[in-house]
Parts: C-alpha cells; sequence; structure tokens
C-alpha cells in the first residue's frame, strides 16, 4: 500500500502534519506558501477582491445607463475627475469601467479566481496526493497573478485612465493613444499586467497536468477521477495551448504601439496626420486575440461545470448520468474551443467563406453542450435532492447555462449574427452563460468546500437568501437585454437618445440597472457568510454532505501533506450513491469492492477478485480495516 | 439627513444581526443542524416551481406586450430572410428553453430529499444518451444549412448594376461618396488626406471627377445598393439596424455589403405612422469616447426620384476646382468638361 513511488512527497516527514506545524511562521505559512491549501485559498481570497472590484465598476456604468440624466457629483470622492463640472460621467472613462470590468471578470476573477482556486485546492486532495507536482511553481503562479492585479489596480489610477479599447484591446484604437486616451500609459499596463497574468497560467496549467497525470493515488485511474478533476485538467490544457497565442497577439501589440512596427496598423490617419504604418492587418490580431479568447469561454466555463457535476450529484444522492458521456463531451468542447474562434469575426471583414466554416464548427460545439444539460437533468431525475446552498447554485449554473447556450445557437449562424453582433442581445448571451454560469460554479464550490478549506460550516441560511437574491437578480438583469438586443441596441454607448431607433427602453435599462444594484449588493449577504463563518462557524464534522470523494477523508483540516498516515487507495469511481443493496446511499471511493459484496454490480463481483490479488500482493494490511467479515 | 440615513442603516443591519443570531440559535436548539435536510429543503424546492411559474409568466407577458416595440420593422430583402432564420431559431430554441426549464424545476421539486426514500441508481443509458446527441446534431445541422444558404447569398458578389456608396468610418462621424455618372468611385490613398480632402481621393484618377459628397446616404428602393466601406483611423462598424446590415470598416482593407431595399422612408413612415421616421446609420465597433454618436441617416426613396437627387449633387471640384490644381492638363480638361455638361 505504499505510495512512496508514486507521489514524491510521500516521505515518512510529512506522515505527521504536526511535526511540520513548529517551521512554519507567518511567512511562510500565509505568504510565501507553497502549500497547494493555502495557495487555493489566496487565489480564492484574491479573487473575491477582484469580484468586488469588477461588480463595483460594472454599476458606475449602470448607473449611467439607467439614469443618463443623473447627478453623479456624489461620486467625486471616488472617481474624482472623471465626473465633469455638471455632474456628468466622462465618456472615455465609461469606455475604461467597460473594458476593465471585462478585463477583471474574465481573467482575474473567473480565471484566476476559479480554476486558481479549486484546481490548486481540489486536485491533490481529490486525486489523493500529498501536494501539486512543484510547490514552488505553484507559489510563483500564484504571485505572477499577484503582480499582474497590482499593475491593473494601478492602472486605474492614472490620470490618462486605465485601457478603454475594450476588453478585447481591438488596435488600432489600442494602438493609438491618440484615439482614446486609455491607450496611452493605461494600456501599457494592461499589456504588462496581462503578460504577468499569462506567465501564472503557464506555471499553474503546468503543475495542474503535471500533477494529475504523475501523482494520482493507488487505483485512482483515469476512468475514477471525479468529473471536477477532469474539468481542471481539461482547463490546464486549453490554457496552455491557447495563452501563449494571447502573449504573442500582446507582444506583436507592444512592439506596434512603441516600436513602429505594422503588425496591426496600416493607412492610418488621425490626429491631423497620417501615419507611417502600412501593410499591417487589424483583423490578425482580432484572430490572435479569439484564438485564446474563444477557448477562454471554456477555461472559464469547464471548472463550473466539473464543479457542478460533483455538487449536483453528491446532493442528488445518485451517481452522475453518464460520467463517460460527461468526458467525452468536455473532450470535446475541449477540442472545438480551439477551431471556432472566427466565430466572434463574422462581420469583420474576413472571407465570408471562412465565416461558413466557422459557422459549421460552431454549432457542433452546441451538441456535447447540450449533452451535458440533459444529463445534468436525468442525474436530478429520481433523485433525492437536498438542497445546499452549492447544490442550489449548481441548479442555477444549469439554468444559466441553458439560457445563455440555446442564445449562442443565434449568434453561431453567420446569417442571423449580421444583426446581432455587438448589440446587448451579445452582452445578454455571454453574461448568462459565460459570466453567471461560472460565477455560480465558483459559488457552489465555495459553499461545497468551505468545511474542507477552514474546517467550519457556512450559514445555510444565508446561502439560501444569498443564492435567491442572486438567482433572480442575475435573470431581471441579463434577461432584458435579450429584448434591448433584438431591438437593435449596440453594446458600449454611453446613451442612446442620439438614435430614435434606440431612443427608448429607458424604463427597462433602469429596471435593469437597479436590479445589477440590488444583485450586488446581495453579495454581501455572502461576504458576511464567508468571512463570518471563517472563524465563528460552526464546526464541520469530516464529511459533512456525506460525499465520496477522497477529500473528505482527510482531517477536517487538513495539514501539511494532506493526509495523516498513507495516502488512501482508490477502489471504485467516486459516484456510488444510492447503490441498491448498500447500508447507506453513499460509499467512499476507498472502500474496497470486496467488502461491498452486497451492493456490487456483476462487472464489479468479477473485479473483486483482481482486487484481492492486488492486495495480496500489497500485503493486505489496510484492506482489513475496511474490509466485512463475509468477503 | 445623512446622520439619518446612517442611524437607518444601522438598526437595519442590527435587526438583521440579531434575526440571524437567533434562527442559529434556534436550530442547534432543534437539532436541525444535524439533520441531512431541514424545512428550508421544501422551501427551497416550493422556490423552485415560484420561479418557473413567476418568471416564466412574466417572460411570456413581457415578450407579448413590448414585441412591436423590440421587432424592428425591415427594410432590405435579405433582412426577411435572416429575419425569418431569426425567428425559426427562435422558435426551436423557445421549445428546448421551456422544457428543459420546466424539467430542471420540476423534478427540483418532485424529487426533493424525503427521509424514507432512495434515490435509484441509474448511471447511465446509452441508448438514450445517442438519442440526445443525435437529435441536437440533426437539428442544428438543418439551422446551419439554412443559414449557411443565406449567408452564401448575403455574402456573394454584389450585381453588376449595384448603385455604389462609399461609407467611410472615422473619429466620431461617418462620411460618404457616390460614384457620380460612371458609377465608379476615384481612388483614394490615406496620405492624400488635408483639410480640404477628408476622405484622401485621389483627383488625379478620372473616375473621381465626377464623384460627389452626401451629408446622408441617399438610395432608391428596389434596386441593389453596393456600400464600399473603409476606415480612416481605428475600426468601426457600420450598422443599418432597419436593413439588417452590418460590416466592420477596417483601416487598410476596404470591406463591402449589398443589399436592396424594399421600403421608401416614406412608405415606411406610413407603415409606422410616424411622420419623424428616418432609417439610421451607426456604429457598432467601439471606436473611442464618440463611440455612441457616430448617426447618420439614411434616405430610402423612388428610383426615379434617386435619379433626380443624383442630377442635383455638386461634384467635389465643382464645389472646390482648388482640388485638381495639382492635376495633369488632361485631368483638369476631362474636369471642365464635366462641369461644362
Amino acid at each position: 500500500m505504499a505510495v512512496a513511488n508514486i507521489s514524491s512527497h510521500g516521505t515518512t516527514a510529512h506522515d505527521h502534519h504536526d511535526d511540520h506545524a513548529h517551521s512554519d511562521n507567518f511567512i511562510t505559512k500565509y505568504i510565501f506558501s507553497t502549500d497547494h491549501k493555502m495557495i487555493g485559498k489566496q487565489f480564492l481570497v484574491t479573487g473575491i477582491v477582484w469580484a468586488l472590484i469588477g461588480g463595483f465598476l460594472s454599476i458606475l456604468f449602470r448607473l449611467q445607463l439607467g439614469f443618463p440624466e443623473m447627478d453623479m457629483t456624489f461620486l467625486k470622492p471616488i472617481l474624482g475627475g472623471w465626473i465633469d463640472e455638471s455632474g456628468r460621467l466622462d465618456q472615455n472613462f465609461y469606455l475604461a469601467l467597460v473594458t476593465m470590468h471585462g478585463t477583471i471578470m474574465v481573467f482575474f476573477v473567473l480565471t484566476a479566481g476559479l480554476s486558481g482556486t479549486f484546481s490548486n485546492y481540489l486536485i491533490p486532495l481529490q486525486i489523493g496526493a500529498r501536494d501539486m507536482a512543484s510547490g514552488f511553481m505553484n507559489m510563483l503562479s500564484y504571485w505572477f497573478f499577484f503582480m499582474a492585479g497590482l499593475i491593473m489596480f494601478i492602472s486605474l489610477f492614472i490620470s490618462t485612465g486605465p485601457a478603454g479599447g475594450g476588453w478585447v484591446i481591438y488596435p488600432p484604437l489600442s494602438a493609438l493613444q491618440q484615439a482614446i486616451p486609455g491607450s496611452g500609459l493605461g494600456m501599457t499596463l494592461w499589456l504588462v499586467s496581462m503578460v504577468f497574468f499569462i506567465a501564472s497560467q503557464l506555471l499553474g496549467g503546468i503543475n495542474y497536468i503535471t500533477t494529475v497525470i504523475n501523482l494520482r493515488t493507488k487505483g485512482m485511474s483515469f476512468s475514477r477521477l471525479p468529473l471536477t478533476i477532469w474539468s481542471f485538467f481539461l482547463t490546464a490544457v486549453i490554457g496552455l495551448l491557447s495563452f501563449p497565442v494571447l502573449f504573442a497577439a500582446a507582444l506583436l501589440l507592444v512592439f506596434d504601439r512603441s516600436f513602429g512596427t505594422s503588425f496591426y496598423l496600416s493607412d492610418i490617419y488621425i490626429g491631423g496626420e497620417a501615419l507611417p504604418n502600412t501593410g499591417g492587418s487589424a483583423v490578425l490580431f482580432q484572430h490572435l486575440f479569439w484564438f485564446l479568447g474563444h477557448p477562454e469561454v471554456y477555461i472559464v466555463l469547464l471548472p463550473a461545470l466539473g464543479i457542478t457535476s460533483e455538487v449536483i450529484a453528491t446532493n442528488s444522492r445518485k451517481p452522475i448520468f453518464g460520467y463517460k458521456a460527461m468526458i467525452l463531451s468536455m473532450l470535446g468542447i475541449t477540442v472545438l474551443s480551439f477551431v471556432v474562434w472566427a466565430h466572434h469575426m463574422f462581420v469583420s471583414g474576413m472571407n465570408p467563406f471562412l465565416g461558413s466554416i466557422f459557422m459549421f464548427l460552431t454549432l457542433i460545439i452546441a451538441v456535447p453542450s447540450a449533452v451535458k444539460v440533459f444529463n445534468y437533468l436525468t442525474t436530478l431525475w429520481r433523485g433525492n435532492l437536498v438542497f445546499t446552498p452549492a447544490m442550489l447554485f449548481s441548479i442555477g449554473l444549469v439554468s444559466f447555462f441553458i439560457s445563455g447556450g440555446l442564445t449562442g445557437i443565434f449568434l453561431g449562424n453567420s446569417a442571423v449574427d449580421i444583426q446581432l453582433h455587438d448589440t446587448y442581445f451579445v452582452v445578454a448571451h455571454f453574461h448568462l452563460v459565460m459570466g453567471s454560469a461560472s460565477f455560480f460554479g465558483l459559488m457552489a464550490g465555495v459553499y461545497h468546500w468551505f468545511p474542507k478549506m477552514f474546517g467550519r460550516m457556512m450559514d445555510a441560511k444565508l446561502g439560501y437568501i444569498h443564492f435567491w437574491l442572486t438567482f433572480v437578480g442575475v435573470y431581471m438583469v441579463f434577461f432584458p437585454m435579450h429584448y434591448i438586443g433584438i431591438a437593435g441596441f449596440p453594446r458600449r454607448y454611453y446613451s442612446w437618445t442620439n438614435f430614435n431607433f434606440a431612443d427608448m427602453y429607458t424604463d427597462l435599462n433602469m429596471f435593469v440597472s437597479v436590479a445589477a444594484i440590488i444583485t450586488f449588493g446581495s453579495q454581501f449577504i455572502f461576504l458576511f457568510n464567508f468571512f463570518y463563518s471563517m472563524y465563528r462557524g460552526r464546526r464541520a464534522p469530516q464529511n459533512p454532505w456525506k460525499s465520496n470523494t477522497l477529500e473528505w477523508t482527510t482531517p477536517v483540516e487538513p495539514g501539511h501533506g494532506n493526509w495523516p498516515g498513507e495516502i488512501p487507495t482508490v477502489y471504485r469511481w467516486p459516484y456510488d450513491y444510492s447503490k441498491p443493496g448498500a447500508k447507506d446511499d453513499f460509499i467512499p471511493q476507498t472502500v474496497p469492492l470486496s467488502s461491498t459484496p452486497e451492493s456490487n454490480l456483476p462487472h464489479e463481483a468479477e473485479q473483486v477478485k483482481l482486487e484481492k490479488e492486488i492486495m495480496a500482493e500489497e500485503g493486505g494490511d489496510v484492506l482489513v480495516a475496511n474490509e466485512s467479515k463475509d468477503a | 439627513m445623512g446622520f439619518l440615513i446612517a442611524l437607518g442603516v444601522l438598526i437595519l443591519v442590527s435587526i438583521i444581526w440579531m434575526v440571524y443570531r437567533i434562527q442559529s440559535l434556534v436550530s442547534v436548539v432543534k437539532g436541525s443542524d444535524k439533520k441531512t435536510a431541514t424545512g428550508s429543503n421544501k422551501i427551497n424546492a416550493a422556490l423552485f416551481i415560484l420561479f418557473l411559474l413567476g418568471a416564466g409568466g412574466l417572460m411570456f407577458w413581457y415578450s407579448i406586450k413590448e414585441f412591436d416595440n423590440y421587432t424592428l420593422p425591415i427594410a432590405s430583402e435579405h433582412g426577411v430572410v435572416t429575419d425569418k432564420l431569426f425567428w425559426i431559431t427562435m422558435a426551436v430554441t423557445g421549445v428546448v428553453f421551456i422544457i428543459t426549464h420546466i424539467l430542471l424545476f420540476w423534478f427540483s421539486y418532485t424529487y426533493q430529499y424525503k427521509e424514507d426514500k432512495r434515490a435509484s441508481f441509474y448511471p447511465d443509458n446509452n441508448k438514450l444518451e445517442i438519442i440526445w446527441t443525435l437529435v441536437p446534431a440533426l437539428v442544428l445541422t438543418v439551422l446551419i444549412v439554412s443559414g449557411w444558404k443565406a449567408w452564401t447569398d448575403i455574402t456573394a458578389p454584389a450585381p453588376e448594376n449595384a448603385h455604389v456608396v462609399e461609407v467611410m468610418g472615422y473619429q466620431f462621424a461617418w462620411e460618404f461618396r457616390y460614384p457620380g455618372k460612371d458609377n465608379q468611385l476615384g481612388s483614394y490613398d490615406y496620405r492624400l488626406i488635408n483639410p480640404s480632402n477628408s476622405r484622401g481621393v485621389d483627383f488625379t484618377d478620372k473616375n473621381s471627377l465626377d464623384d460627389f459628397p452626401a451629408q446622408k446616404i441617399v438610395i432608391p428602393k428596389g434596386e441593389p445598393v453596393l456600400f464600399k466601406i473603409r476606415s480612416r483611423d481605428v475600426l468601426h462598424s457600420v450598422f443599418a439596424p432597419h436593413m439588417r446590415l452590418k460590416m466592420d470598416a477596417v483601416p487598410g482593407m476596404p470591406t463591402r455589403f449589398w443589399f436592396v431595399p424594399t421600403k421608401t422612408t416614406a412608405e415606411m413612415r406610413a407603415e409606422l405612422k410616424d411622420e419623424e421616421f428616418v432609417y439610421e446609420l451607426a456604429c457598432t465597433e467601439v471606436c473611442g469616447g464618440g463611440h455612441f454618436s457616430m448617426r447618420r441617416e439614411i434616405e430610402v426613396v423612388e428610383p426615379a426620384e434617386y435619379q433626380k437627387w443624383m442630377a442635383e449633387q455638386q461634384t467635389f471640384i465643382e464645389m472646390d476646382p482648388e482640388l485638381i490644381a495639382d492635376a495633369p492638363a488632361e485631368i483638369k480638361e476631362l474636369a471642365q468638361i464635366q462641369i461644362g455638361e
């Protein structure tokens, strides 16, 4: 049963976590920690801080959109010169707000905050490893992310404002500071920050992949991995392949901005002069950007779907329906996510034939997504559903995934996309399917694994209130945007009153803004619950959700090295819930098949023999503890 | 005033705090924190049904009530096709949307936790999974093929007889140029741009001699129109919502979009009973602080009226003969003939 051959950390020094407690000081424990659990928590708390900043920025521009006549003088203490004498928001700063909201939410909250937190925290715990393959790289990953955040944060306060060309930073707008003030120093800081962020993602991603491939405990074959791990693994693969392309795109943009090259610039007359750049292509940047940008959607979404699969199965007290189909559909999404990027560019001026190709590929990716939804529904069917806050957020995620996913079928159809492109229909679409769904995945994960992270329970009732306010709130914010989008309202507009066709729906926009403020406000219930429960919450039992996965076999507050003794061996897949014949409605992965003859399925009965042989080879001492007498 | 608000908030927070503490103490006393599922489980299950009915009702009510407001009238031939595709997709996805949501919330309610019950162990069913892989795949294929057909028609080369209009975006407006009688736009070069030649038109090209500018786009009804789109500085995007037309304006890479307008402005005014109605042109690619203000008008008129309007327009050179001051003698001669006509 020894695991030393599998885990590089499986030395005797780790066998008792107390041995290590004395050598940790504040700095090595909480700041420059190489422990995956602490790094996961660092990502989580940093992600929460960024979510608050990103959310707050969105409230600022929602005020502008919902109440265009509003006197914003009261915001002067925060925004200073960005509010003019008559109390109006600066138009360039409006665009900067939109840009920063997008950048922060996509990269810092839903990429780093979601997969940074849960990949780090759960991969070693759920596959049965002492830690990540490289704790040092893991620490670097967080601190590169922290640097990226710091630089982006500083850019919010410079006199020309942060980057303002949209989170997609299309040149020439992002390349020329004559075009918009945000393309000066603000854009430089954006690019520098992104370089750090990409480095962080790559360091993290290599680690996740290596750990999943090399450090699984005995018996933890790929076909026994929880779906969370599958999703983190595939997410890391996507990130590893796509982020370098963003790096290339950013690097070429740096050259264009600072060293006079013409990768993206051509034939430009601006600010009263003709620029010398010729021969570049603005569309090239879009190709490079979306080669990351579209996989990025799945980088954000897959971990959330993985978490949801785990939470729904646990709280339905049922195996996830179609485990293999879930893996296959995630694999399908992973591969297809690389060949659909140009559906963001149907009307960018690229060859329409390319548009046809990408329309076909894009709508194919809807099939695995549909399979996932049907599998979630079937998992709920005839379950015994326990509505923990995590379960509620997971059901909410499925709802958003459907609502937002279906509108993707409109946008993926290039003919229909002509009218809908860059309208509020798109805003509604991706905020539901990518923003809110992933955010709900993040929330589900926090509520579900909080007891493991901090050894205490979050308050369930506050969780319910938080869920219902957020769930209803998100729909109140984004559902009306479909109508506004079908009516043709373009995105990133400071106001719509210039146009007759869009000079309406002030009431609906006001409604959306009020809903956004309420939804944002209700996140403070979560914040309170989170930080209060961290110190004062009820002590958590070892396995509060009666879950099968390995992390619940660790001590309530796992120390360095995760398991005090040997790492447990895995004998079954993680979804043996409500198995006919079994005494309890769950059988943890560490329970050997040979000890549960009453509930084994025919093909499992055959595996028992094999299992016994292996155990005999290993010495068989551990098996006694879990074995029932008649086995 | 500020003090009162602060006090009110403080009182509200302390009340919430007390309620919170009391309820958590009560739950400890009742021992409900040890149970798998408490009474809250029932409430949450019921709320899902309530949400389904409430939100569903709201959606139907608003979608029907506001239908005329959020559907823009169509004024182009291909717009009819794309709108039809839009509504077919809406029907298909709408059915899926409603069914899946009913299932999601109904299952959540029906299968809520009961202590004496056990979930059924149902890990897979290959037949079922093949069915719901193939059915969406087939439905999507139908949608794709019809969309693809529409897309190839829309993006096909414009007919020979299309009326050409050049649309140039810059921060923060559009400029239009018509090719004149020869229906050939003169060539341009961004290095020729100066205050009196904002489009950089090359007036040594004889095709540009009869080109004329316009403050708004005037186009004939029922005849193909080709927009030749370019940008002078950053990306812009031509958006004519009623024409269902959108195409980016890219510096250094001219783009195009052709269409057939089907209703004159006057007809649309009569149809909507709105004397103020005008077709509009907007920008949909973020281009800087004035992005939201790039408005121009499009006027669709009867073909005869269009010819009349064309004839009334003054060419660039008529307006500013200085433009050809540096041009070769033969160009000047040609220009004289043009103006003479």
